[in-house]
């Protein structure tokens, strides 16, 4: 099994605090790997360091066997989709041109753009008919499908989402839930998944990485962290979150 | 202000237009060959009115003339002649002795041309008039205690005298006055000219300094006291001008000398002021001398259009700099630290400046002078700090998750400038953009103060005129230019900023 991402020793600290204490994680090929932990605990730090928003203090970062650095982040970019909690879609720009900004940028032909732009409508369940319209004109879970569309857009090999459904209603997040889980097993796609709920962890997670402090404590199947937990705190964050069907 | 008789509609409108999007030194650059001749005069009735003649003399000559009215007092005049700012304006030889060479004992028009020679500056012969100061009362007061020279006044030490600020202030004025005469008037107050005036009507003051050929004189009906003791020096109106000036038109204005006396001088005032119009009383120069039965009176939409032409390139082309500068500076200040603060602090510190206090500032510097490219460079100062702190806060209100998302995307630092932030910041920069506007034309009514033209124009021969029609014509259509400017940004809000974010 090949890593798509590898996090070699790599720590952060802000003035107050330490956000990632020295860590090492390989994300696997086609897979979906959950970061799960308290909030506070480094889970946005370590996807925001793997897109370059900030900077490690030490260590490096891999990408299908490629140091990532300030010179090549700008590639790199192209070939990793982000998504985040509040969907980042511009608000001066309709949905579709959302979805084509980078493609355009980049010279894209119009045709490819478009039926590209019509594939990721299929995909992510997105009528086309709302294509034209601005992110204030969609709901929230429209304008998350919208982001999805915008990350996929470029056909990237890692996809980040950092609490991309956190604040959807239940009804919507279910139903986004599932349709994500299918798009990635179609797409055969590599995904770095935050979230801060066991349920959906527990759902998408090939390979569950739970953290806390700034540390990863245990990485494995929801099985291994239930049955073997590393420590008490392990333990203590499996059973908090009760009532859920542990599989 | 510029006046281009020679220029017809359409090509004053190219003017504006083309004025509008060319860099004002290119423009307004005098020393260029084959740029008009420059005539200026002082801000007072009689000095337009000479202005008005001297040009119509001149326009005889091929060759553009433009007139730059009311530019200010005495040195603002002078130093715009001595630097070639304006070629020609009306003075006086008294005022020349004290003011400008500060010689006072100086009388022979020999010598004192020789003075002004070191500054490549000529003088005339005199007009024919001498427009001294002098002290005047109501005819009948005058009559009934029997007071017909200064040296009478002595005699009645309980006359109230109202004078202006600038009689009272002068070498040559009331301080040396009182000593020669030993005039005993206690209750002496500094009064404004044109209010003087109607104190001396109502009966509030007795007596007031006036310049003998006042309008007013004859107006009201008053009485010139006798300078007895010879106290007053002689004010001989000339024409001063260029060395360089070329002989063509100098020749012209020689013509002028010893054409205009003191009767007529005072006919000319009292037209100008009746009737509000300088070349109206210029063409009766013309008329009284047979020179032209043609009177050159502009119509008032004629000269609205002028006015508000000229406003809206000051106004407009200052506005265009401010946002050609402004934007890029708010951008830089947008990023903080001590580079954006600076930025930030030097806009708002400009902005403290009153606003007549700043062309006061430009007018001395090297490249400014009295000038339209003053007027502009004020007016540019003045509209930066709306659109500088606007873009700038306009940036800074960018949420820091879509600030992200744009660098996540790969977008370049351009293309996120570009396509992402400033259209996102549109609605705060087009608003300072506004306010910007709308203070420049309001403020543009004071260019007018240095010769600049505009609706500033008629409010200030207004106040000189004591005419409230004339302020009005000014007032009024700088108002209505203000809505519009309000109404066409709210207007260009609606193009410029996108429509997602006017949901
Ligand atoms: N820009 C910042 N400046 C200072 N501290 C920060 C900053 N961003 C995050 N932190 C701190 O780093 C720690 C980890 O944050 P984060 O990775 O966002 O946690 P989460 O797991 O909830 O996503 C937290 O203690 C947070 O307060
Ligand atoms: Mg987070």
């Amino acid at each position: 099994m090949s890593a798509l991402v590898r996090l070699v020793n790599v720590s952060k600290r802000y003035a107050d605090a330490v956000a990632l204490q020295p860590t090492n994680l390989s994300v696997e090929c086609s897979k979906t790997t959950v970061l799960i932990g308290p909030s506070g605990c480094g889970k946005s730090t370590l996807l925001r360091l793997i897109i370059r928003l900030i900077e490690p203090d030490s260590g490096s970062i891999e990408f299908n066997g490629e140091v990532i650095k300030p010179d090549n982040i700008d590639v790199l970019r192209h070939r990793i989709g982000y998504v985040i909690q509040e969907g980042g879609l511009f608000p001066h720009l309709t949905a579709r041109a959302n979805v084509v900004l980078m493609a355009r940028h980049i010279g894209k032909s119009q045709e490819e753009m478009q039926s590209r732009l019509l594939e990721m409508c299929a995909l992510t369940r997105f009528s086309e008919n709302l294509l034209s319209r601005y992110p204030l004109e969609l709901s929230g879970g429209q304008r998350q499908r919208v982001s999805l569309m915008r990350a996929l857009m470029l056909a990237p090999e890692l996809l980040l989402l950092d609490e991309s459904l956190g604040a959807l209603d239940p009804l919507v997040r279910a139903s986004l839930q599932k349709d994500l889980k299918e798009i990635f097993a179609h797409l055969g796609q590599t995904v770095l998944f935050v979230t801060h709920d066991l349920a959906e962890a527990i759902y998408f997670g090939d390979e569950i990485v739970l953290m806390n402090e700034g540390r990863i404590v245990q990485k494995g199947s929801v099985t291994d962290l239930r049955e073997r937990p590393a420590d008490a705190f392990v333990s203590e964050f499996i059973h908090a979150q009760r009532g859920i069907p542990i599989l | 202000m510029k006046r281009i008789w020679k220029t017809g509609k359409q090509e004053r409108l190219f003017r504006s237009l083309f004025f509008s999007c060319v860099p004002a030194f290119l423009i307004t650059s005098s020393s260029a060959f084959g740029q008009p001749v420059v005539i200026g005069s002082k801000k007072f009735t009689e000095s337009y009115v000479l202005g008005e003649i001297a040009q119509r003399t001149l326009q005889e000559a091929s060759g553009e003339v433009e007139f730059r009215p009311g530019m200010g007092g005495t040195i603002i005049v002078w130093q715009a002649l001595k630097t070639g700012e304006i070629q020609v304006y009306p003075e006086y030889t008294g005022t020349i002795s004290e003011e400008i060479l500060k010689e006072p004992g100086m009388h022979s028009l020999d010598s004192i041309r020789e003075r002004l020679r070191a500054f490549g500056v000529g003088m005339t012969n005199p007009l024919g008039f001498n427009n001294t100061w002098a002290l005047v009362m109501r005819r009948s007061k005058a009559e009934r205690l029997g007071i017909r020279s200064l040296s009478d006044l002595k005699k009645h030490a309980d006359l109230k005298l109202g004078l202006t600020h600038e009689f009272l202030d002068r070498q040559d004025g009331w301080p040396r006055l009182r000593e020669r005469y030993a005039l005993p008037q206690q209750d002496v107050r500094g009064i404004d000219h044109a209010l003087g005036y109607a104190a001396l009507a109502t009966g509030e003051i007795d007596v007031k300094d006036a310049y003998s050929t006042d309008a007013k004189i004859a107006e009201n009906d008053l009485f010139v006291l006798a300078d007895d003791l010879n106290f007053f020096s002689r004010y001989d109106a000339v024409f001063l001008y260029r060395l360089s000036l070329d002989d063509r038109r100098t020749g012209l204005l020689k013509t002028l000398e010893g054409t205009i006396n003191e009767t007529l001088m005072t006919r000319l005032n009292a037209v100008a002021e009746r009737t509000k119009d300088y070349a109206k009383a210029a063409a009766q120069y013309f008329e009284s001398h047979g020179k032209s039965n043609m009177i050159y009176s502009e119509s008032f939409s004629h000269k609205l259009t002028r006015w508000t032409l000229r406003h809206l390139e000051l106004a407009g082309f200052s506005l265009l700099l401010s946002v050609a500068f402004g934007v890029p500076l708010g951008i830089v200040a947008s990023r903080g630290g001590p580079i954006g603060q600076g930025i930030l602090g030097f806009a708002s510190i400009v902005q403290t400046i009153p606003s007549l206090a700043l062309l006061a500032l430009l007018v001395p510097l090297p490249f400014f002078g009295i000038s339209v490219r003053t007027a502009i460079a004020a007016l540019f100062l003045y509209g930066l700090l709306p659109i500088v702190r606007n873009t700038a806060s306009g940036l800074q209100d960018i949420p820091r998750s879509l600030r992200e998302s744009a660098i996540a995307l790969g977008l370049s630092p351009i293309v996120r400038l570009w396509a992402i932030y400033l259209p996102m910041a549109s609605r705060s920069i087009l608003s300072g953009i506004k306010t910007s506007a709308v203070i420049n034309v309001g403020t543009a009514t004071l260019a007018a103060l240095i010769g600049a033209g505009g609706l500033g124009e008629p409010i200030l021969s207004g106040l000189n005129l004591n005419d409230h029609i004339t302020i009005l014509e000014g007032a009024i259509p700088a108002a209505l230019l203000a809505l519009l400017v309000q109404w066409f940004f709210d207007l260009l809000d609606r193009v410029l900023i996108p429509k997602g974010l006017r949901l």
